[in-house]
C-alpha cells in the first residue's frame, strides 16, 4: 500500500503565463533573503581586502609591505609570485593578471591582497603600502588609443555590396561622429566573495556571479587543482546587469588563494568607491559614419566605424564590440553597408558586459544617424524610421551579417503603438505648445528596438538541469543559470510545475553550484529562461515518462492511458497524487531524479565571411517617449512614456513587464544623466552614488504605459514560444535621448541638427540648446 | 553604554568604539543580515531602518535614516526598528504585502531598506499623495524595477487606514524609553571616546578642552570620514540632545534655528515664513538624511556646494559662536573664509543660526541644479533676495553655492540691480556683471562654462517668475 503522502496536492492553473510574484518575495521583503555578504561564517573566517596602485600606466620600481604586513589584524599578505597556478584570469583572452607584479595598466589596479581578522583592519592595512612607480604614457580616450593603433583585439569588419559607390551616388549624404558615454552597472549589492577551505585541498566558493563554472575554472586554475576540487555557489545577486559576469571572478579567486594559504574561511566583499574604481562598465563607443539617402530619407548607403573604449584588457571586448556591430542595422534594412569594430585599448579599467552588450551602442549610433536624416530632409524621425524598416518584400529581409528576418513584428508593434500612445494627435499639441512657450520646450519620440537573441559565441548556447523528486512529492529543482532579480528561478519552477502538473510551491528551486550543474554558461545575454528553462523542461519531460512508463506498467494500461493534470496522475481508471506515484516508484525501484540538458538549435556564424545565423531569433519593442525641457537650465523631466514590446508567449506577465520597466529605466539613466567621469591623470572622479546618479524614483514618468504585444508567440520553438527579455527593453530608453533632441530641435524650428551626445546631462542639453540659439 | 529598544527589549550594545556604525553593529555583532550595506554613504538607502522616539502628546515619532552613517551611541534612548521587526506573528506588515502584492521587488536587495522607507511614510502622518511617496522614497535607490511598482506598492499603503501592530503597543515603548538612563560617555579599549552632551556648558568646556574633538549631531558628513576614510576618532561630542542647540523658534525680529536641529525640525518654521524654499529644503539629500542632518553641521562644514549656506547668506542670516563661556554673533557673510575654512576658532562651536524676517514686500527665490532632481548635490544653488520699491530693486542679496570655493554672494551682481529700474534689462546686465563675481571650476559635477551659465540664467529665472507661473518656467511642474 502507498503511504499517506505528506503534501496533498491542489488545484493548479496552468502554471506558465500566470503572474506570479517572484519566488523570493516574500524573503525581500522580510529581509529573510540571504545574499552572498549574509552568510554566516566561523568565528576564525578573516575579512580580506585588495591594495590599489596610484598610477595609471607605469612600471613597479618596489613594492614594499613591510608596514601592510606589521598592520594590526592583518595574517596574511598575498603578492602575484604568491600564485602556485595561473596568474592571469582573463576570461577569454589573457590580460587580466590577478594581481599586477612588473606593470599597472589602470589607476587602481590591484597590486596585492591581505587577509586580517575584521573587514576594517583590512581595509586600513591595504593602505600602508610603499610603491615607488615609474610612470608611463597613458591614453585615456579611444581616438588616441586608435591613432596609436592601440587595440586589445584586432579590428573585424563586416559588409554588404559598396556602401563607398552607394554613398557617392546618393542624392544626399551626411558624415558625422557621435559619442555614447560609459554606464556602471551599479548593482546595489556589491562584489563579494567567501572562500571556505575543504579537506584536501579542495574549496567551497560562495560568489555573487552571474558565472560561476567561470569562478570555478578559474579558482581551480590559480590553485592549481583540478576543477572537480572547486565547488562555486550563488543562490541570488542584489543585481549583476553583466557587471558580474567576469567582474566576479578576481574577488573568488583571490579569497580562494587567501583561504588556502591560511586555511581559514575568507571574506572579500569591495566597498563601493573600490567597486566602482575595480570593475569594468559599458563600454563607451564613438561612431563615424557617412550616410548616403534619397529625399525620401531612405538610407542607400553606411559607412560606419565604431570605436568601443575596452579599457587595458581584451576581457570581453571581442564579442561585446561584434555585438554593436551586429545591431548596427536595429530595424533597419542597410542595403550598402560597411560596418568597422575597432576594439582600442586605454589605460582604464577594462570595460565589460552591461545589459545589452554592446547592442546599445550599436543601435543608438544608428538611432543618431536616423535623426540626422530626419534632420536633413525635413521628415518626422518616425517617417524616416518606418521607410527603412524591414520587410518581407522588396528583398528587403535580410541583415547585413546574412540572417533572414523571419518573424516581420516592428512594423504592426509600431503602428499599434502610433495609435495607442496618441503620438501624432500629442505631436501636433507639442508644437502648438512650443510656439508659445519660451522658456520651457517639449519634445517626443517613438524609437524601435530589435535585439538579436542567442550568446554570438555560439558553444555558449546550452544549459543542464537536475531534478529530484522526493518520497513526500516534493521537487527540488536545479539549473545552470542564476538567479540576479530577473526572475529567472520563478519562471523555471512555473515551468516544471507545467510539466509535472504539480503546484509551483511543491517545487523548491536550490541555489545554482557546480557541482550539482556542470560546465554551464553565464546567466547572459538574456538567455537565462531560453536555455534554462528548455533544459529544466526536458529533465521534467524525463522524469514524467519515465513515471508514465512505470505507472502504465503497474497498472497495466497503455501509457497513453497516464495523464498528468492539476496535481494528479490518472491511470487508466486509477488516481494517484503526484506525492503516491512518487512514493510508489520509490518502493518499486524506479529512479526520482533527472538531468536536462539543451543546446539552441539553427544558429551558426561564420566570423571570417562574417556571415550567418548568429541569433535564433529576434525580440522587438519600441517607445513614445514625451519629455519637457528648461531651456534656461537644460533641466528636464520625462513625463509620459508608452511602452509595447514583445515577449512572444509570456512565461510570466509581472516579470516580463518588471524587466521592460526596469530596463527601460536602466537605458533612460544611460542616454540621460549617469556620466563618469574621469581626471586628466586617468582618475575615476565619480566613484559612488553620490556623485554617479542612477535613475532615482523622481524620474519614473508620471504616465507609464507599458504593454506586452499580444498574440504574438515566437515562431520558433523556444520554451513555451515564449521570447528573452532580459536585455532588449534597455534599449528603449534611446526615445527619451531622441525626445530630448526634438524639444531642442523646437530653438530652431526643426531647421537645424541639435548635437546632443550621450550622457544627456542637464549640462549638455543647455550646451546643445545654446549651440542652436547661436547658429 | 548605548541603550536602547530592540525587538521590544530593551538592548545594551556591547560595542564602545566611538566610530562603530548602527548598520556595523547590526550585521557585524547581532548577526542581524536582514538591513542591507549598499554604499555606506548615505546615498543609497538600502540600509533604511527606522528610529522611534517621543514626541509631543504622548506619541511616537518614527523616522527613516541611514544605518550606515548613523553612530552607534547616538540611538541611546531610542526604539530601533530594522525589516525583522515588521512582521508580526506570522502575517506581513502592510508595507511588505503591498511590495510583494505589486512585484515591487526583483534582486530584492534595495527592498528591506524601501520597505522601511514606506513604513516610516506610513507613519509619517503627513500629506499621502504622489508628491509625498515621492519624497518619501528619494533616498532610496533600485536599479532593477524602475520604480513604478514600488509607486504603486506606495498608493496602496496610501490607501490603507488601518493602523498596524505598532499603534497598540506606542505607550509600552513611551514606557519603556522614558525608563532608560541617560549616558555620558563610552569608552572602548583605547580609552577613544563618544560623549553625550546634554548642556551647551558641558559641550563648550569638552570642546575647549579638547579642541581636536569633533562636534557630531546627525554624523551625516562626519561618518563618511569613518566609512570612507576610515578614520579612528579620539573624542567624539554628541550634540544632538543639548536643548539650546536642538531647538528653533520664532526670537524677536527673527527666527532662532538650533545649531544642531535636524532639516526636518526646522523645515516647517522656515517654510511658514519663507514658503519658496520649499522645493531646495526638500531636494536637500533625502529624507534619511534631513532627519540627522543639522543646519549647523551644513554651515560648519562649509562645504562650497552645501545648499542651507546660500539660504542664510540670502536672508542675511547671522551665527552665534560659543567658545568657553564667551559667545560672539557674526554675520554669516563673514564666516565662510576660504575652502572649508571659518571664522570658527580652535575649540569654538556653533550654538545657533538667527535669519531676521525680511519685510513683507520681499521676494525670495530659491534654485538648485543637479544632474538628478532627488538627493543629489548642487551644481550650482542660487538664492535671490530683493524687494521692488519703486519699481527698482532694493535690499538685493543673491547668493550661490558652487561657483566659488566658499558660499558666496554676487557683490558686482547685487550692485548692478541695488537701486536700478526693476526690469529685464537690468538683469541681464546683473547676469554680466557675474563674471566679476565668480570664477567657477570644472568638476565631476558641472564645468566652468556650465556653471556661469546657470548662474547668470537662474537670476534671469527669478526675475521671469515675478510674472510668470511655475508652469511657464519650471519643469518640476510636470512630474
Amino acid at each position: 500500500m502507498v503511504e499517506p503522502a505528506k503534501i496533498t496536492a491542489r488545484t493548479s492553473k496552468p502554471q506558465t503565463g500566470e503572474p506570479l510574484p517572484h519566488e523570493s518575495a516574500k524573503l525581500h521583503v522580510t529581509g529573510e533573503a540571504l545574499y552572498t555578504d549574509d552568510i554566516g561564517t566561523p568565528a576564525s573566517a578573516l575579512h580580506a581586502y585588495v591594495g590599489l596602485s596610484q598610477a595609471t600606466h607605469a612600471r613597479i620600481k618596489n613594492l614594499n609591505l613591510d608596514a601592510v604586513r606589521n598592520a594590526p589584524g592583518v595574517v596574511c599578505v598575498l603578492t602575484a609570485s604568491d600564485i602556485p597556478g595561473s596568474s592571469d584570469i582573463g576570461p577569454v583572452y589573457p590580460g587580466d593578471p590577478l594581481l599586477a607584479s612588473d606593470t599597472v595598466e589602470f589607476r587602481g589596479q590591484i597590486l596585492f591582497a591581505v587577509a586580517a581578522v575584521s573587514n576594517k583592519a583590512a581595509r586600513r592595512a591595504a593602505r600602508l603600502a610603499e610603491i615607488e612607480y615609474e610612470m608611463l604614457p597613458a591614453v585615456l580616450d579611444s581616438q588616441t588609443g586608435h591613432e596609436l593603433e592601440s587595440y586589445v583585439r584586432p579590428m573585424h569588419c563586416q559588409r554588404r555590396g559598396d556602401a563607398n559607390a552607394a554613398i557617392a551616388e546618393a542624392p544626399m549624404k551626411l558624415e558625422g561622429a557621435f559619442q555614447s558615454g560609459g554606464q556602471e552597472q551599479m548593482y546595489l549589492e556589491g562584489q563579494v566573495s567567501l572562500a571556505i577551505p575543504d579537506e584536501d585541498g579542495k574549496m567551497l566558493v560562495y560568489s555573487s556571479t552571474q558565472h560561476p563554472s567561470e569562478g570555478q575554472k578559474l579558482v581551480a586554475e590559480v590553485l592549481n587543482i583540478p576543477l572537480s576540487h572547486v565547488t562555486v555557489q550563488v543562490r541570488r545577486m542584489g543585481g549583476a546587469f553583466g557587471g558580474k559576469e567576469t567582474n566576479a571572478n578576481q574577488w573568488a579567486c583571490l579569497a580562494a588563494l587567501l583561504a588556502n594559504k591560511t586555511s581559514r574561511p575568507v571574506r572579500l566583499k569591495l566597498s563601493r568607491a573600490e567597486d566602482f574604481i575595480l570593475t569594468g562598465k559599458r563600454h563607451p563607443f564613438l561612431s563615424k559614419y557617412k550616410v548616403g539617402f534619397s529625399p525620401s530619407g531612405e538610407i542607400l548607403g553606411l559607412e560606419i566605424d565604431l570605436f568601443g573604449d575596452c579599457g587595458m584588457s581584451p576581457d570581453l571586448s571581442d564579442a561585446i564590440v561584434d555585438r554593436a556591430m551586429f545591431h548596427i542595422d536595429n530595424c533597419y534594412y542597410l542595403a550598402s553597408v560597411t560596418v568597422r569594430g575597432y576594439r582600442v585599448k586605454t589605460n582604464k579599467v577594462s570595460n565589460t558586459a552591461f545589459r545589452g552588450f554592446g547592442g546599445p551602442q550599436g543601435i543608438l549610433a544608428i538611432e543618431n544617424v536616423i535623426e540626422e536624416i530626419a534632420s536633413a530632409t525635413g521628415l518626422d524621425p518616425l517617417v524616416v524610421r518606418q521607410r527603412n524598416f524591414y520587410r518581407p518584400s522588396d528583398n528587403r529581409d535580410t541583415t547585413h551579417y546574412g540572417q533572414r528576418i523571419e518573424q516581420h513584428i516592428i512594423q504592426p508593434l509600431v503602428a499599434r503603438l502610433i495609435i495607442n500612445s496618441e503620438y501624432h494627435k500629442r505631436k501636433n499639441e507639442i508644437h502648438q505648445f512650443n510656439k508659445t512657450s519660451a522658456v520651457l520646450k517639449r519634445g517626443i519620440a517613438i524609437t524601435p528596438v530589435k535585439f538579436g537573441i542567442s550568446f554570438t559565441v555560439t558553444h555558449l548556447n546550452q544549459a543542464g538541469a537536475l531534478l529530484h523528486v522526493y518520497t513526500d512529492g516534493s521537487v527540488q529543482l536545479n539549473h545552470g543559470g542564476t538567479e540576479m532579480g530577473q526572475g529567472l528561478y520563478t519562471k523555471v519552477v512555473q515551468i516544471v510545475a507545467t510539466t509535472l502538473q504539480v503546484d509551483v510551491g511543491d517545487i523548491s528551486c536550490t541555489a545554482t553550484r557546480t557541482d550539482k550543474v556542470p560546465n554551464t554558461s553565464p546567466t547572459a545575454a538574456s538567455s537565462g529562461s531560453d536555455l534554462n528553462g528548455m533544459a529544466a523542461k526536458q529533465a521534467a519531460e524525463t522524469l514524467k515518462h519515465r513515471l508514465s512508463e512505470f505507472a502504465a506498467k503497474h497498472f497495466a494500461v497503455d501509457t497513453s492511458a497516464v495523464q498528468f493534470a492539476s496535481g494528479h496522475i490518472h491511470i487508466g481508471g486509477h488516481t494517484l497524487t503526484f506525492a503516491e506515484l512518487a512514493r510508489l516508484a520509490y518502493v518499486n525501484r524506479v529512479s526520482l531524479s533527472a538531468v536536462g540538458y539543451y543546446r539552441t538549435p539553427k544558429i551558426h556564424y561564420d566570423r571570417s565571411l562574417a556571415r550567418g545565423r548568429p541569433f535564433y531569433y529576434f525580440a522587438y519593442g519600441a517607445a513614445v517617449s514625451e519629455v519637457i525641457v528648461d531651456t534656461l537650465t537644460g533641466e528636464y523631466k520625462v513625463h509620459r512614456v508608452d511602452i509595447c514590446h514583445d515577449v512572444g508567449e509570456s512565461l510570466n506577465p509581472a516579470l516580463d513587464l518588471g524587466q521592460i520597466e526596469g530596463g527601460f529605466i536602466q537605458g533612460m539613466g544611460w542616454v540621460t544623466n549617469e556620466e563618469l567621469v574621469w581626471d586628466d591623470e586617468g582618475r575615476l572622479l565619480t566613484d559612488g552614488p553620490a556623485n554617479y546618479k542612477i535613475p532615482g524614483v523622481g524620474d519614473t514618468p508620471v504616465e507609464f504605459n507599458v504593454e506586452l504585444l499580444p498574440d504574438s508567440p515566437n515562431i520558433e520553438a523556444t520554451i513555451f514560444h515564449s521570447k528573452a527579455v532580459g536585455e532588449p527593453p534597455l534599449m528603449l530608453g534611446i526615445s527619451v535621448w531622441a525626445a530630448l533632441r526634438h524639444a531642442i530641435a523646437s530653438l530652431e524650428d526643426y531647421r537645424v541638427s541639435p548635437h546632443l551626445p550621450v550622457p544627456a546631462t542637464p549640462e549638455k542639453v543647455l550646451l546643445s540648446c545654446d549651440g542652436l540659439r547661436n547658429e | 553604554m548605548t541603550t536602547f529598544i530592540l525587538d521590544g527589549a530593551l538592548h545594551t550594545a556591547s560595542d564602545q568604539c566611538p566610530e562603530t556604525t548602527v548598520l556595523e553593529y547590526l550585521r557585524e555583532t547581532l548577526h542581524r543580515t536582514g538591513t542591507k550595506e549598499g554604499c555606506a554613504s548615505g546615498d543609497c538607502g538600502a540600509c533604511t531602518v527606522v528610529l522611534a522616539e517621543e514626541t509631543e502628546g504622548n506619541k511616537l515619532r518614527y523616522r527613516s535614516i541611514n544605518a550606515c552613517i548613523t553612530l552607534l551611541g547616538t540611538i541611546h534612548g531610542k526604539q530601533l526598528l530594522t525589516i525583522e521587526n515588521l512582521a508580526c506573528g506570522g502575517n506581513l506588515h502592510i508595507c511588505q504585502q503591498a511590495m510583494i502584492d505589486e512585484h515591487g521587488s526583483q534582486c530584492g536587495f534595495c527592498t528591506p531598506g524601501i520597505v522601511m522607507s514606506l513604513f516610516a511614510h506610513s507613519k509619517s502622518g503627513a500629506d499621502q499623495g504622489r508628491n509625498a511617496l515621492l519624497h518619501s522614497l528619494s533616498g532610496n535607490l533600485c536599479r532593477c524595477t524602475g520604480y513604478k511598482p514600488i509607486l504603486s506598492a506606495g498608493s496602496l499603503i496610501n490607501m490603507h487606514s488601518g493602523g498596524d501592530h505598532f499603534d497598540s503597543l506606542e505607550l509600552e515603548v513611551l514606557k519603556e524609553l522614558r525608563a532608560i538612563q541617560p549616558f555620558d560617555s563610552t569608552e572602548d579599549a583605547d580609552g577613544r571616546e563618544f560623549k553625550i552632551c546634554t548642556d551647551i556648558a558641558e559641550v563648550a568646556t569638552a570642546l575647549e578642552r579638547s579642541p581636536q574633538a569633533r562636534l557630531v549631531a546627525g554624523s551625516t558628513d562626519y561618518s563618511l570620514e569613518i566609512t570612507q576614510g576610515l578614520a579612528e576618532p579620539e573624542l567624539l561630542i554628541s550634540v544632538g540632545r543639548v536643548k539650546e542647540m536642538n531647538t528653533c523658534g520664532a526670537v524677536s525680529g527673527g527666527l532662532r534655528i538650533g545649531a544642531a536641529a535636524t532639516l526636518n525640525e526646522a523645515t516647517p518654521l522656515l517654510l511658514q515664513h519663507w514658503p519658496s524654499l520649499e522645493e531646495l529644503l526638500l531636494r536637500f539629500g533625502s529624507p534619511q538624511i534631513r532627519n540627522q542632518a543639522t543646519i549647523g553641521g551644513n554651515v560648519a562644514n562649509a562645504s562650497p556646494v552645501g545648499d542651507t549656506p546660500p539660504v542664510l547668506l540670502a536672508l542675511g542670516a547671522s551665527v552665534e559662536l560659543r567658545k568657553g563661556v564667551a559667545t560672539r554673533t557674526l554675520p554669516i557673510r563673514e564666516f565662510f573664509h576660504s575652502y572649508k575654512k571659518t571664522a570658527l576658532e580652535s575649540g569654538e562651536f556653533i550654538v545657533s543660526i538667527f535669519i531676521p524676517f525680511n519685510h513683507n514686500d520681499a521676494t525670495v527665490r530659491a534654485y538648485k541644479v543637479t544632474k538628478r532632481f532627488e538627493d543629489d548635490i548642487s551644481a550650482v544653488c542660487m538664492v535671490a533676495h530683493w524687494s521692488k520699491v519703486n519699481n527698482r530693486f532694493a535690499d538685493v542679496r543673491i547668493a550661490f553655492g558652487g561657483m566659488a570655493e566658499i558660499p558666496s554672494r554676487g557683490k558686482a551682481c547685487e550692485s548692478v540691480l541695488e537701486g536700478s529700474s526693476f526690469d529685464l534689462q537690468t538683469i541681464d546686465k546683473a547676469a554680466l556683471a557675474l563674471s566679476e563675481d565668480f570664477s567657477p571650476i570644472d568638476d565631476l559635477r558641472a564645468s566652468a562654462t556650465y556653471r556661469k551659465r546657470l548662474a547668470s540664467n537662474l537670476l534671469r529665472r527669478a526675475f521671469l517668475a515675478e510674472t510668470c507661473s511655475d508652469s511657464e518656467l519650471r519643469v518640476t511642474e510636470y512630474g
